[in-house]
Order: structure tokens, then sequence, then C-alpha cells
């Protein structure tokens, strides 16, 4: 196996602590029953731009895990793997950003808000449903409703919440080159 | 406000077995008491886990917070489950028996109230299970178990982060977002839902910016002491197999084969007293 560089392991942890936290004590209860507005995948669709899929892959796993785990109702697989999905093909959609070196233009926009809906939409309209019938043999028609509420949902939360938190995370860095020497 | 993940230090049966045989005891514990909706089953696996549960030394007052959001949890859902499908209980076991000489769409029938009561019980039985493997997991010990169950090591030490910054992080949440209610940041239902998630990224843009900082305080930290050099890793935490974690193991691969011999006998995965 691929060793994984200590940066990313760490991002892993404290990713998932983030993502743990945010979807397990700040969910935004919506007008849609036992659906919560989940800012935490603003955050992973953020993680996963700046730190690349495999932060995006396990911070997901491990926090949606930790988030099923604490609620007591059981660790539903089939939506802990969707957010690992969701976590790989937002960091491989937006591998092309470089907001690590502070560059988060109108480019880098549209590629990150590209990706987020690719992603969200694979994710819980294909496999969250589809696992759920594999697994639970839950009845078709219902879980891709809620599938395709969630992703909607979820698209529009992440849009405002990822935007803003890669804007303001590539101000905080100073751009390569940003510094000049003085004549 | 109490941490979710706090660990007890307490000396007791449950205390004693491996992080690994916990969790592997959870899992089938999981899988045994989700495949089922067998009521007699579910009402022993409660009380069993009940039972752990005080063997486990854990006293409600421990768990009183969670408990108390959990329950919160049960009632709402219940109580929606209900205003949607009134009938789901009867699309499940194909009867219907009227209550109270009401009839109608929202009448309560009996096939609904026992769904209900299985739901109810599921919680139970899994819930105490859930808590007391939280509370008697030292998080670090936890991590050491997945790595000896195959997982990579720098996958294991993530984890073992997550669940060491989980407290840092709720309590640096709070901090941040007291300052900003008192800078005028409404969070509240008072405010329309794009406004709130608005307010709610502007506690989080401070909230991870820090803990971005933090990555590289801890990588380099890490780093410094050359983690990752080696192919292998010894935990401190680690502890060798007895005797009881071998039983703990066995007892639990026992429930799941009675879950699925019930589902079998049943003829699917709900007992159905109406027929």
């Amino acid at each position: 196996m691929k060793k994984i560089p200590v940066t990313k392991i760490v991002a892993i942890g404290i990713g998932a602590a983030l993502f743990f936290f945010l979807g397990r004590f700040v969910a935004i209860p919506s007008p849609v029953p036992n659906t919560n507005i989940s800012i935490q995948y603003g955050l992973l669709a953020a993680l996963a731009a700046i730190f690349g899929p495999v932060v995006g892959i396990l911070a997901g796993l491990i926090g949606h895990f930790f988030i099923d785990f604490s609620f007591g109702w059981g660790v539903w697989w089939s939506w802990v793997i969707a957010s690992a999905v969701f976590g790989l093909i937002c960091g491989c959609a937006t591998r092309s950003l470089k907001i690590n070196e502070g560059e988060f233009g109108p480019k880098g926009l549209v590629i990150f808000n590209g990706g987020q809906m690719l992603a969200h939409a694979i994710a819980w309209i294909v496999v969250a449903p589809v696992l759920d019938i594999l697994m639970y043999a839950e009845p078709a028609n219902k879980v891709f409703l809620q599938g395709v509420v969630s992703a909607i949902v979820n698209i529009v939360t992440t849009a405002i919440v990822g935007t803003i938190l890669c804007i303001a995370y590539s101000k905080a860095i100073p751009k390569t080159g940003s510094l000049k020497e003085e004549d | 406000m109490t941490n979710l993940f706090n660990y007890i230090e307490r000396k007791s049966a449950i205390h004693n077995l491996t992080g690994a045989t916990k969790l592997v005891c959870l899992m089938l514990w999981s899988f045994a008491a989700m495949g089922t909706y067998d009521t007699r089953y579910l009402a022993v696996l409660a009380l069993i886990s009940m039972g752990l549960f005080k063997l486990g030394h854990i006293h409600i007052k421990d768990v009183s917070f969670m408990l108390g959001f959990t329950l919160v949890f049960l009632v709402l859902n219940t109580i929606l489950v209900y205003l949607f499908s009134p009938q789901h209980g009867t699309e499940i076991y194909g009867t219907t028996t009227y209550l109270f000489g009401l009839e109608g769409y929202y009448a309560p029938t009996a096939e609904q109230l026992f769904y209900h009561l299985n739901y109810w019980l599921k919680y139970f039985a899994t819930l105490p299970i859930i808590l007391l493997f939280v509370c008697t997991t030292n998080p670090s010990e936890f991590a050491a178990s997945l790595n000896r169950i195959g997982i990579s090591y720098s996958v294991a030490y993530a984890v073992a982060l997550a669940l060491r910054y989980i407290p840092d992080v709720q309590h640096q949440y709070y901090e941040i977002s007291k300052a900003s209610q008192a800078r005028g940041v409404e969070m509240s239902k008072k405010e329309s839902l794009v406004r709130r998630l608005k307010a709610a990224s502007a506690i989080l843009v401070p909230l991870i910016l820090t803990s971005m900082s933090r990555i590289e305080t801890v990588s380099n930290a890490m780093e410094l002491r050359g983690f990752g050099k080696n192919k292998k890793r010894t935990w401190y935490m680690a502890r060798p197999f007895k005797i009881w974690d071998y039983l703990a193991m066995i007892g639990c691969g026992i429930l799941l084969i009675i879950t699925l011999f019930l589902n079998h006998v049943n003829g699917g995965r709900f007992y159905n007293p109406f027929i």
C-alpha cells in the first residue's frame, strides 16, 4: 500500500472530527422530516479539494461512521459508504485546483461546484439507494426519492458553505509569488 | 455540556476486554439487532444489553445527556413516522385491526402500534451496547485494535486522531459560536434558512482556519518524531487476547446466528402475531 503523507493522516483525523461534530451537533433542521441540512458536506468538499481524494474518502467514512454511531441508530453502512464516495469524487474532480497555494478564482469556483454537484448526484442518487436496496431490501421508489431530495439539499448547502470555506481558506494563505523584492 | 466520547475509566469485566473484541462484538451485535424485527428476540436483546450496561459499571447519569438526546430524537421520529405513514404497520403485517372503535387513515391500528413497539425495542436493544462501547473503550486502544484487525496503521492513527480531536473541536465551536452571537450572528429558527446557512458559515470559517493551522502543527510534531517511517508500529495501548475475549466474540456470534435462524423461521425480518 502506498504511504499516506503525515499531513494527510492528520487532515483525515481532524477532518473526520470536524465532520462528525458538524453532522452531529450543528444540524439545521429542514422542512422535510428526517433530513437535516448537513453542512458537514460543505466541509468535506472543501477538505477533499484542499487535501485530495484520499482525505475525502477516509474523513467521510470515519466521520459519518461516528455520527451514526453516536446517534445510536446503528450504522447505516449504505449512507456511510455514500459519504466516502462523495469525498472520493470531490477530491478527484477538484485535482486541478491549487487552493493550498492560495488560488481560488472564478475558474476554481466553477470546478469546485461542478465537482461537488457530480459527487452529490452520484453518492445520493446512485450509490446510497442502490446499497439500501441491496442491503436492507427497501422499496425502490422510496429510497430514490429520498436520494434525489438529499442530493438537491446537499448540493445547495455545499455550494454555499463549501464555497465560502474555500474562498476563506485560499485568502488566508499567501499566494505563491505574492512577495516582491523591493527595488 | 458533556463530552460525547468521554471514556470512563472504571474497573469492570467489560473494561477488561480488549478494544478489538469490543469492536467485533459491537458489529456482530448491531447486525444481529438490525437484522431482525422479531419482538421477542429484540426484547431479550434489550434486556441483555441493559444487563451488560450494569456489568460495565456505567451509570445512567454518566450518559444522561446522550440518552436524553436520543430519546427526544426517538419520540420525534415516532411522531413523524405516524404522521407520514399511519398505515405502515398494516402494510408490513398485512392485516388491519382498528382500535378504540375509530376508523380512517389516521385511526390507530394494532399493527401500527406494534410496529412502533418494535421500533422502540430496536433502539433499546442497540443503544446501551453503543453507549457501553463508547464509555468503556479507551480511544487510543480502539485505534490500536483497528490496526490489529488488519487496517493499516496510518488509517488507525487517523481514527485515533479523530477521536482525540472531537472534544477539542466541540469546545472550539462553542467558543466561536458564543463570540459570534455576542456580535449579533443569529442562528436560531427566527432567521430564514439561507441566512442561517450563512451564519453557520460565519462560525465555520474561523473553526476551519484554526483547524487547518492545527493540522499543520500536529503533522509537524508527528513528522519530527518520525511517524510513518517504519512498516509496523507498536501500540502502547494494545493488549493480548484473553479467554473472555474469545468467549465474548463467540457469544455475539451466536446472537447473530440466532437472528439469521429467526429470519428463516419467521420467513422474513418481521415476527407477525396478527395471522
